[in-house]
């Protein structure tokens, strides 16, 4: 079953066209990588992925609502993505921020002490996020991921900034939810990083995609 | 979650954020207090116009700092705390009445310190029984609240949001004012604070409708 399907997808903002004619599927337990330059159209691709950005031309459906209308409401809390500023709120700390979002999701709150040690900030718990490396702030979105559990995972330069352990901690999140039956969606510059990250790359030139 | 789940809970978010920073109390409340012991030297030093303008006074100063309470509040959101929230299938309505409502208990805090100061530095003869205009106040305490997150979302993305904001509070902050300053006024006259504090909930009310109507088209616009 396709977790995604993208047909003739395009894509314009006021007179520029971001995405042209990209098509592309997206299989359950799959592992998608989309390498390209900067400027390319990779994050905007994730975000009609994430039903956040409706296509202005073409057809294409997410965990089975159709994009572009209302359906996609009712599958939006099986999306997670982190992109490449972390939602956090600098004035909370990051235990805080997590408990925000369990509370939001309907998680038990005692799960934001087990995804914190996860990431290796049990100890950073009580720190603002204001006050965090960008490194520490990128895990505790990360720590985020695991604590929804989304049954589809888009990562906009995950490995970003992160070091090997927190490397390991983008892959625990993509095992799991491809172990879900779901799949993940890897986008960045940096081909090279995709090769342990994805079953299949695809690069991004001009808006369009290329197998 | 349920709705008002989603309400308590941003409020309380953005409380424990007011709490750490306290730009209410360390920031608005010192200038709010400034600006109304510095009106009368910009005035004059006649007591007997003070008196009668001091509650006017008191309206102009918390309708202006309510909406840098407002305003600020929501200026705080970033895209990517929006699309977090969008995916966690949050009701934008639940956000907009949520921050509303933290945002009224900050101005209702501000009023309440703001009022006694006005009877201090302008000494304005209150009619009697003027502790029943603390209904209206409220009520109006709570649609400027509406009013400041109403306008921070309608501007939410855009490059001019400075500018157009104030501009979208003005005339929907007008009935607050003439209500919330009215009822004070109006006290001397048996049974005129009615028609005002009526005025003052029908506002909110209309803006609690307007904002349940607008806020997912806006939400999905803000992108």
């Amino acid at each position: 079953m396709a977790i995604a399907r993208l047909d003739d997808i395009s894509l314009t903002i006021g007179s520029v066209p971001i995405l042209r004619r990209v098509e592309l599927e997206l299989s359950e337990g799959e592992r998608l990588g989309i390498a390209g330059p900067n400027g390319v159209g990779k994050t905007t691709l994730l975000m009609v992925l994430a039903s956040l950005l409706p296509p202005t031309g073409g057809q294409g459906s997410v965990l089975g609502a159709a994009l572009g209308t209302p359906d996609v409401l009712a599958i939006r809390p099986s999306i997670g993505l982190s992109g490449h500023d972390p939602a956090l709120y600098d004035q909370l700390t990051l235990a805080e921020n997590l408990d925000h979002v369990a509370r939001l999701a309907g998680v038990a709150s005692g799960a934001v002490d087990v995804v914190l040690d996860q990431v290796g900030l049990a100890e950073a718990a009580d720190r603002k996020a204001a006050a965090c490396s960008e490194g520490m702030r990128r895990r505790t979105d990360l720590a985020r991921l695991l604590l929804i559990r989304p049954r589809l995972v888009l990562l906009d330069e995950a490995h970003a900034g992160l070091d090997a352990d927190a490397r390991i901690i983008v892959d625990e999140i993509g095992r799991r939810a491809v172990a879900d039956g779901g799949a993940v969606v890897t986008v960045t510059h940096d081909a090279d990083a995709l090769r342990s990250q994805a079953d299949r790359v695809v690069t991004m030139t001009g808006g369009m995609v290329r197998s | 979650m349920s709705f008002w789940g989603q309400v308590i809970e941003f409020a309380r978010r953005d409380l424990v954020a007011e709490r750490r920073t306290g730009e209410v109390v360390a920031i608005v409340m010192p200038f709010g207090a400034v600006a109304l012991m510095t009106l009368p030297f910009a005035l004059t030093i006649d007591s007997a116009l003070l008196s009668r303008v001091g509650p006017a006074m008191f309206w102009v100063v918390s309708l202006l700092f309510a909406m840098q309470i407002a305003l600020r509040h929501s200026a705080a959101d970033r895209p990517e705390h929006r699309a977090m929230l969008s995916l966690l299938g949050i009701d934008p309505f639940a956000r907009l009445i949520g921050r509303a409502a933290s945002s009224s208990l900050l101005v209702g805090l501000f009023m309440a310190v703001m009022f006694p100061l006005m009877v201090v530095f302008y000494s304005p003869d209150l009619p009697p029984g003027w502790p029943s205009a603390l209904l209206p106040a409220a009520l109006a305490a709570l649609g400027l609240s509406l009013v400041g997150t109403l306008a921070a979302e309608v501007t939410a993305g855009l490059s001019g949001r400075t500018m157009l904001a104030p501009l979208i509070v003005a005339p929907l902050a007008i009935p607050l004012l003439v209500g919330g300053s009215q009822a004070l006024e109006s006290l001397p006259d048996n049974g005129g604070i009615l028609p005002w504090t009526l005025l003052v909930a029908a506002t909110d009310l209309a803006l609690a409708v307007a904002g349940a109507v607008v806020a997912r088209p806006l939400e999905e616009a803000a992108r």
